[in-house]
């Protein structure tokens, strides 16, 4: 490139003006189609373009017209450019940057001879409805015609090397949320402000200022001066507010947040929003309206004192307003000929622009023709009002204003002001926005208040904090809002001449005229038919023009037409922005690590990762069959169960029988909902007198705690029952085969394992591997001896691998859940979701024997009843395929001698033990009776052969494995045991009683560590009682003791006591001594290895929160001591604000087994902020 | 998004709560028709205007909540003698 190079001479560049908002210093390379390009800092890439002189920037979406510059804002249909790797920029927004590639987009083979625009002569086979006419009939051409369609697709390239792009997503909190930073947006952000209220001031653009940067740039920059030096005003400039929805939940998009990040959703809850977005330029419709070189007389303004760069250089001005007279002014000051000067309020009018790819002379109604490059139109303003539609405000059009007002305030806390709201002097404005902005701050701080004062985390009154809450709002009247004048204005929108109406989708006034004539008469049906107001602009620049045109096509007034209805998003948002980072929770078990060392192949079952094998399931079949093997059951739901009404609630849940089950007996239970469908299963212990342990299945366990909670808190709240989910607070293994006894009993301590002492459905609680406090099940899903045993969580690997060790002789290993689930297969138990589905009722599942219709009620029970006497449903069966070596492929279809389908395989595999396939399937009774051969239509069409079995079960129908009576082993030495928390310990490890800690040290800035060992006891009990009286903190808050414990009142009635590793059982003993005392039910559950605790400490904590966390952090709603549950990343978690002196800090907890995922969520959100890990303190002062 | 007032939490994201719909008397098991527990289990007026519904707020204190929401402007108050 050289200086000769036209191009980088900037040939249409002013001499400086006063605002312009270039850095004459700072020149920017670029190209443009390929052509090398200069401009400056500040410059959008559409005013570099004209700066050297280039008219033409895109090609028309239908008829692929020329198209240039029309509005030089972000909304400029015409100025849709690919950036690079970036299609569909709107570049007369987008602000020039060093090295950019920017291209015309749907061209070809070039900008200015381009092919396509031989649409422009078939144009009237394109007429409106074309794509519904034409691509029709016959269907099976439909393919060809998605080809063809495709050629056309007005958009740009993505290109697949494209580097990957970060697009963010948080929550945001304001009280006043003002939508606009124009003079209106600026003076009520400011009268917020001073009312005290938190406020956040969006401005589409990048500075703020409004139409203020090129009639006052003086103005302008003094009030973002005041702006931005006040504190409580949040400034985001280059965002768009694009949607608000109920109760003022906003999305704001901000753009270009940070280096590296393309753009941010902020979901915001604003107690007040005030659009004050301004007034958009209309263009005026007559033929030629779209070249190159039709400009509004805004953008003619923007180009010229913003971007110091000539429109033109022969001009006419079409002017029906004092904006078009400035720009007529501000023409002649940059030393554009104004060749002349046609004046709509002295009966003027522009008829036609001529020219080929750019305006060469103007028609106008007196019948003369001026040649010109530049046509300027000021015909008038389109209110923006769609954020006020999406409130509820009913705009109206008036007449006097030619434009749509907004009518009375619909919703609560939506307030409008600026020219959107009417006209008047700027002295007026600013009173009218100051007047609106104290009066939404005034609602945002009285609905504020309200809700603070009832906030359970709010210290109680006397409390400063309290205090505080009441804060400076005034009670006294607000100021009256004055009121703004209805603006006068000129009736301007279509010329005798028709034109493009609607520039984004190549929609003409002829079009629409056309569409009126077809029976397309209201706005709304003409919309769908056109697609007017349907393209990127939607309605911005073209909305009042179609309806005004439809009206006169249907001879109706505007107000008669009525509107179309203003959607979110109010401008294009990328589909990036609405996925932001996505935060998808995952669980893992306390021996995940392991799993994933030793070859594990991961299976996603719900947000459990789980090991489906390690390599080779038929093998690990085998050892089970042959030996013994161990499987990590952890996810298997787990609700600790106490009180006197235990039984009446298990009565109630299951359809089988509960009044009598002893101490250390276990039972097989089902669980129906009301309407007699299988809901779960799973086995209930009884632990102690009043104490039960129920299991569920992996995915039922959150489903059947709510379940259980539904019937005791809506139906019988009487019932004296607490249910505490404790699913992770133990690690579960079970250990199977006819050698699992040997191998449990090398580890367990005082529990006799034999089989006369400890026999089939019992229960036991012991010592396994010096880890005190296990619970032994004698159960099995696989149909051979085994033991489930439940270990507190943080000792799961010591467990896992202390069996692993101790079995080696034995031929112990490890199997996965596909192991797991051919063992049950063949043993022919059922898994509910699997082989059952949402209409499979218990008498459909081969639960005869489980169902009890002689108990007084149980969930589901009329059902049942019914289901039994009619004897109605499918049944499920065993089936074995005549040919052993096919496997029928899950729901692959059983046949009636019909044809007609009658059952299908709900689960299938080939049998390692058989060596033989083997099905469960659900089957019309008429071919459940054993020894039918049914027809199996496989997924290739093939139909097989296979016969019902007499029995559920394929291997051992008898059950004789279970008679097992192998002797109990002396134990073996084995390490101390080692508890470890939820996220693997990196690099150095300390101990701190029995825990595997990291002994990193970190104070300074922002920091996250893993406080898992912390012991934590969940005590409930009556909110009135004598417990809650002990325990001081209620609900909400936060308590310290004497003793270093800090109790949090983490629910109604419900306690979580916080303290040292080394003090669990101190605590513990405590809490339990508490209970006894108190009349109402009471109950103690040690949580310490149920949940991971992690500590966020720094200045910027609730910063990094308000990425995952959706509530409102501010330290008056959220102060020191305060206490909540929520959702963080997704998942349910307790957060207590716990400061470290005056550092803000927070103690997060959730489940165990959600924690890993926590801690790593914070981690990746938290790096923006510098969050380092730190370690668990060694030297025990924790809290 | 609209917000639910917990009595216990505060206002909180209608995310945080799963929707248990208007409250259905379940009939007495002994006596009831197939008809009569067909209503308890499927049939609802969906009014336009107050309904009582009662919500678990899952995400936070695991406590059902009644109150009354009008279904055109998803306004929503306590119900009456709702516990707190």
């Amino acid at each position: 490139m050289t200086l000769t190079d036209p191009a980088t001479l900037q040939q249409r560049r002013l001499t400086p003006q006063d605002g312009e908002v270039i850095d004459r210093t700072r020149t920017l390379q670029f190209t443009w189609n390929g052509r090398a390009h200069t401009g400056f800092e500040g410059d959008t890439i559409v005013s570099a373009l004209a700066a050297a002189g280039e008219r033409m920037l895109s090609r028309s979406f239908k008829y692929h017209r020329p198209r240039g510059l029309l509005t030089a804002t972000m909304h400029d249909p015409g100025a849709i450019l690919q950036v690079d790797d970036e299609p569909n920029v709107r570049a007369a927004h987008r602000l020039l940057r060093e090295g950019m590639r920017v291209s015309s987009q749907n061209t070809w083979p070039s900008l200015h001879l381009d092919v396509k625009a031989v649409n422009q002569l078939i144009g009237r086979f394109l007429a409106p409805g074309f794509y519904y006419k034409t691509f029709m009939e016959p269907q099976s051409l439909w393919p060809v015609y998605e080809r063809v369609l495709r050629q056309f697709v007005h958009a740009g390239r993505v290109s697949p090397e494209a580097a990957e792009e970060v697009y963010d997503k948080r929550y945001a909190h304001t009280d006043v949320l003002v939508v606009g930073g124009g003079p209106a947006g600026m003076a009520a952000a400011l009268a917020a402000a001073q009312a005290g209220a938190r406020v956040m001031l969006v401005e589409e653009e990048h500075r703020l200022g409004g139409r203020l940067r090129w009639t006052d740039p003086g103005a302008a920059e003094a009030l973002a001066g005041r702006i931005h030096a006040t504190e409580n005003i949040r400034v985001l400039t280059n965002s768009t507010v694009a949607a608000r929805y109920d109760e003022n939940w906003c999305a704001v998009v901000q753009r270009d947040p940070v280096p590296g990040t393309a753009e941010r959703l902020l979901k915001t809850r604003a107690g007040s929003v005030v659009v004050a977005a301004g007034l958009i330029e209309r263009p005026y419709v007559f033929a030629g309206n779209d070249l190159p070189g039709v400009m509004l007389s805004t953008a003619v303004r923007r180009l010229v004192r913003l971007h110091a760069v000539a429109p033109g250089e022969r001009a006419v001005v079409f002017t029906a307003n004092p904006e078009g007279d400035a720009a007529v002014d501000d023409l002649r000051r940059a030393g554009v000929e104004v060749a002349h000067v046609a004046d709509a309020r002295t009966g003027a009018n522009v008829v036609r622009a001529r020219g080929r790819q750019g305006v060469q002379a103007v028609e106008l109604a007196d019948g003369s023709t001026i040649e010109a490059d530049l046509l300027v139109t000021a015909t008038g303003w389109t209110a923006p009002t769609s954020l006020l539609n999406m409130s509820g405000y009913v705009p109206y059009y008036e007449p006097r204003a030619a434009r749509f007002l907004p009518g009375a305030p619909a919703a609560d806390g939506v307030y409008c002001t600026g020219g959107i709201a009417g006209d008047a002097s700027d002295e007026q404005h600013r009173e009218h926005a100051t007047a609106v902005g104290g009066l939404a701050a005034r609602h945002a701080l009285r609905r504020r208040r309200a809700v603070a004062a009832r906030l359970p985390t709010v210290a109680a009154s006397g409390d400063p904090a309290a205090r505080d809450a009441d804060g400076p709002v005034s009670d006294a009247a607000p100021t009256a809002v004055p009121g703004l004048p209805v603006p006068e204005h000129p009736e301007l929108f279509r010329s005798s001449t028709h034109g493009i109406v609607d520039f984004s989708e190549d929609v003409s006034s002829k079009d629409l005229h056309s569409a009126v004539r077809e029976g397309y008469d209201s706005a709304e049906l003409a919309k769908r038919y056109t697609t007017v107001t349907m393209g990127s602009t939607q309605g911005k620049l073209e909305l009042v023009n179609a309806l005004a045109i439809i009206a006169e096509a249907t001879g109706k007034t505007i107000a008669e037409t009525g509107s179309t209805t203003w959607r979110p998003m109010y401008t294009s948002v990328t589909l990036g922005a609405l996925a932001g980072r996505h935060h998808d929770p995952v669980r893992h078990s306390a021996i995940q690590p392991w799993h994933e060392a030793h070859g594990a192949v991961p299976l996603v079952a719900g947000q459990w990762i789980r090991p489906d094998h390690y390599g080779d399931p038929e093998a690990e079949v085998r050892a089970v069959r042959n030996g013994v093997g161990i499987i990590d059951v952890t996810p298997i739901g787990k609700l600790d169960l106490q009180g006197p009404d235990v039984p009446k609630l298990l009565n109630q849940l299951y359809v089988n029988k509960w009044s009598r089950l002893d101490v250390g007996r276990v039972r097989y239970g089902v669980m129906c909902a009301e309407d007699g469908v299988v809901l779960d299963d799973g086995v209930t212990a009884r632990l102690g007198e009043d104490h039960y342990l129920m299991t569920t299945t992996s995915s039922g366990a959150a489903r059947v705690w709510e379940w259980a909670e539904e019937w005791l808190q809506t139906v019988h709240p009487e019932w004296q029952v607490h249910v505490t989910p404790v699913t992770t607070a133990y690690t579960s293994i079970n250990v199977a085969g006819p050698r699992s006894r040997q191998l449990v009993s090398r580890l367990v301590e005082g529990v006799d394992l034999s089989a006369e002492q400890f026999g089939y459905m019992q229960v036991r609680t012991g010592r396994v591997a010096g880890v005190d406090d296990c619970i032994l099940w004698r159960i099995g899903f696989t149909g051979e001896l085994s033991y489930e045993i439940h270990v507190p969580a943080s000792f799961g690997l010591h467990v896992w691998e202390c069996l692993l060790a101790a079995g080696e002789d034995l031929g112990v290993r490890p199997f996965g859940v596909e192991a797991q689930r051919v063992l049950r297969l063949e043993k022919g138990h059922l898994i509910v979701g699997q082989d059952t589905d949402g209409l499979t009722k218990a008498y459909s599942a081969g639960l005869d024997g489980a169902v009890k219709l002689d108990k007084d009620d149980f969930a589901g029970k009329p059902v049942l009843v019914w289901q039994h006497r009619n004897a109605t449903g499918p049944r499920l069966v065993s089936i074995q395929p005549v040919d052993p070596g096919i496997v029928p492929p899950e729901a692959s279809q059983i046949l009636l001698p019909t044809g007609r389908i009658g059952g299908r395989i709900t689960s299938s595999r080939h049998s390692p033990t058989l060596n033989r396939s083997v099905c469960l399937g659900q089957v019309e009774r008429s071919l459940s009776e054993p020894g039918t051969v049914l027809s199996i239509r496989l997924p290739d069409g093939r139909t097989v052969e296979g016969t019902v079995m007499p029995r559920l079960a394929h291997v051992d129908p008898e059950g004789t494995r279970l008679d097992n009576e192998t002797r109990p082993l002396p134990p073996v030495t084995r390490p101390a045991p080692v508890a470890r928390g939820p996220v693997p310990v990196v690099g150095a490890t300390a101990s701190v009683a029995g825990w595997e800690v990291s002994p990193l040290r970190r104070r300074e800035g922002l920091t996250l560590g893993d406080w898992s060992p912390m012991s934590k006891i969940g005590v409930r009990a009556p909110m009135g009682g004598s417990v809650a009286a002990a325990l001081r903190a209620r609900f909400g808050r936060t308590c310290r003791t004497a003793h270093g414990m800090l109790v949090v009142g983490s629910g109604p009635g419900e306690w979580t006591v916080l303290s040292g590793p080394a003090e669990r059982t101190r605590t513990l003993q405590e809490m339990c001594e508490l209970v006894q005392e108190e009349e109402g039910l009471a109950s103690v559950v040690d949580l310490t290895h149920g949940r991971a605790l992690f500590r966020l400490t720094g200045e910027r904590a609730a910063d990094l929160l308000a990425i995952v966390c959706a509530i409102d952090l501010s330290g008056d709603v959220v102060p020191d001591g305060a206490a909540l549950r929520s959702s963080v990343a997704g998942v349910a978690t307790d957060l207590i604000r716990h400061d470290d002196g005056s550092v803000p800090g927070y103690l997060l907890h959730c489940e165990r087994s959600s924690g890993r995922y926590l801690f790593s969520t914070l981690q990746e959100v938290g790096a923006e902020y510098g969050l380092a890990e730190t370690g668990f303190p060694t030297d025990g002062t924790v809290l | 998004m609209i917000q639910i007032p917990c009595p216990w939490c505060g206002p909180r994201n209608v995310t945080e709560f799963h929707h248990y719909g208007p409250s259905a008397t379940r009939p007495s098991v002994a006596d009831t028709t197939v008809e009569g527990w067909h209503r308890y289990l499927y049939f609802r007026a969906n009014p336009l205007g107050p309904v009582e519904e009662s919500w678990y707020h899952a995400a936070g204190c695991r406590r059902f909540v009644a109150v009354v929401r009008d279904t055109h402007s998803n306004q929503i108050t306590p119900a009456e003698g709702a516990e707190r």
